[in-house]
């Protein structure tokens, strides 16, 4: 079928906008719906175990090596650029609560889960959507099995335990970085830096940190589900399922970020 | 829920079909189906590709709702079920997918063994053995190992079989149990569904567009075009009649009343 080329007639802006308002608001309410589902179906993730260690192991061990390359990159980068940033005017026995701080309440926290909801995100998507092209999902149900019990639970539940571990992880990496690169390069040596980082350190940083990996797992394990149940269309679907996973986990990653901050911090 | 309709007295088990129609958009593809499935029998639904046969079946399994009309599956209609009740049908079905629909993260013993592993209490030797036993019945041995990307069509197919009978189901749907495989697979396919319904007295609905198959494994035959079933009859019904739909069809012809494109 030939597509007739789009022109700018006022008709045809306003279809194309009511067209992504609902599309938008079919999102939220099929979200909704999900997220009911997957409560309802939480129990069975725990007598059904072998699937979620199975997921966690996926979502989590597996991430490792990506997120400990970008964290010691984080911590080091937060180093560098807060030497610059500060030194003119605070001494530089404070750079490590400087750089602990961003590290624990920011940056750890979001940028693994940007990565992971780029690993794991796009790979449920692509896996629960070839399920779907495949009628997989449809056999699971005629064999008297709830894909949201089934699929969706256990990675649900690992995307809230993993994150959380995944940002711990990233933290101490990042840390460590931030550590490294000020004792050889910046001339702030090991002691000074750990020492500032302790005397200013409240549990809020690596609490509010911890939060926000919380949700941004559910984020992750929750969008990627959506678009791999919604997929429709072969392997082209398939492909632009997990494409539009990781640009909704991330988008609704940086809001959740920004809200959860004015919830704990404002 | 009131398990007693006029469809359940003296005839059970059984699958009625009365004025289903399905659309997708503007897309009517069922326009009216009435059809009844009697108990023990095979029933075979002709068609062409395209022409809503997998909507039947995933309309009768309840993973789709009609837009009109009822189905009936021992008088309780499927549509208003609940989940739980929906589930409780499911189990008395097997259902083989046009494509096999595998699960490809699982070995083929954890394909087979799905049902029996999560529905019932079996010690898993019990399970292993009636897994090994189904495949048997399919004429597969010492797969059990593999995952599904490593076998044949053809083997996925009988192992797409070997799963939806491992629960002892009462009813099976066959989507196009014989498209794709070469003429002595698909021949070992229809002996299969022959002696299912011989031996274990199997319900079965088979939807195909392939004649030969249609005519060894039915016990009826249905055709369904343009929307709605136009003729149904026994194998030799269909050889003889002069229904211009059903002759073009069974005698493969682009000339006739069915339009070729
Ligand atoms: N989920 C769906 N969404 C939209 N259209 C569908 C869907 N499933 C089937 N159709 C359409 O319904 C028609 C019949 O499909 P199907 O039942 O698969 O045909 P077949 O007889 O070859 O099995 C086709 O035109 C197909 O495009
Ligand atoms: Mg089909």
């Amino acid at each position: 079928m030939a597509k007739a080329r789009f022109s700018y007639t006022p008709e045809n802006i306003f279809t194309c906008v009511g067209r992504k308002t609902l599309t938008f608001l079919e999102d939220v309410g099929g979200l909704a719906l999900l997220v009911k589902d997957i409560f309802l179906s939480l129990p069975k993730a725990f007598s059904r175990f072998h699937l979620t260690a199975e997921q966690m192991l996926v979502m989590g061990v597996n991430s490792l090596p990506l997120v400990a390359l970008v964290s010691v990159f984080t911590g080091a980068v937060t180093a560098v650029q807060a030497v610059y940033q500060i030194q003119d005017f605070i001494p530089m026995r404070y750079l490590g609560t400087a750089v602990g701080k961003a590290i624990l309440i920011e940056l750890a926290p979001v940028l693994t889960a940007l990565v992971v909801a780029g690993r794991v995100g796009a790979g449920i998507a692509a896996e629960l959507g070839t399920m779907k092209v495949t009628e997989q999902i449809d056999a699971l149900k005629t064999m008297a099995l709830d894909p949201v019990e089934y699929l969706v639970a256990p990675r649900f539940v690992a995307g809230l335990v993993m994150l959380p571990v995944l940002t711990i992880f990233s933290d101490a990496i990042a840390l460590a970085g931030g550590v490294g690169i000020s004792a050889t390069a910046l001339n702030v040596p090991p002691h000074v830096f750990l020492n500032s980082l302790k005397t200013f350190f409240k549990t809020m940083d690596l609490m509010s940190g911890l939060s926000k990996a919380f949700v941004f797992g559910s984020i992750i394990s929750i969008i990627g589900c959506y678009q791999g149940f919604r997929t429709k269309g072969g392997a082209e679907g398939v492909g632009r399922s997990a494409t539009k996973a990781v640009v909704m986990a991330s988008v609704l990653i940086l809001i959740a970020d920004y809200v959860v901050a004015s919830i704990l911090f404002g | 829920m009131n398990s007693w309709s006029p469809n359940s007295l003296g005839k059970q088990s059984m699958i009625e079909i009365n004025g289903v129609q399905k659309s997708f958009r503007d897309n009517h593809v069922l326009r009216g189906v009435d059809l009844t499935i009697n108990k023990g029998e095979t029933t075979v639904i002709l068609g062409r590709s395209g022409c809503g046969k997998s909507v039947l079946l995933k309309l009768i399994m309840g993973l789709m709702k009609p837009d009109q009309g009822e189905i009936l599956v021992n008088g309780d209609n499927v549509a208003s079920m609940n989940d739980k009740q929906l589930s409780g049908l499911r189990q008395k079905f097997g259902m083989l997918f046009q494509a096999s629909a595998l699960f490809d993260s699982m070995t083929v013993d954890e394909n087979v063994g799905l049902g029996l592993r999560e529905h019932t209490k079996l010690p898993e030797p019990e399970v292993r053995q009636r897994v090994a036993e189904k495949l048997k019945m399919v004429g597969l041995s010492a797969v059990e190992h593999q995952k599904p990307a490593a076998l044949s069509g053809g083997m996925k197919k009988r192992v797409g079989l070997a799963r939806a009978i491992a629960m002892d189901p009462e009813y099976v749907l066959y989507d196009e149990p014989t498209t794709g495989l070469d003429p002595i697979m698909a021949d070992v396919i229809n002996e299969l569904i022959i002696s299912l319904r011989n031996t274990l007295t199997i319900t079965s609905i088979a939807v195909t567009h392939d004649i030969v198959s249609a005519y060894k494994i039915a016990d009826r035959i249905a055709m369904l075009y343009e929307g709605k079933i136009i003729f149904v009859g026994t194998p030799d019904e269909v050889k003889n009649t002069d229904h211009a739909v059903v002759r073009q069809f069974i005698e493969g012809s682009s000339q006739g009343p069915i339009p070729a494109l």
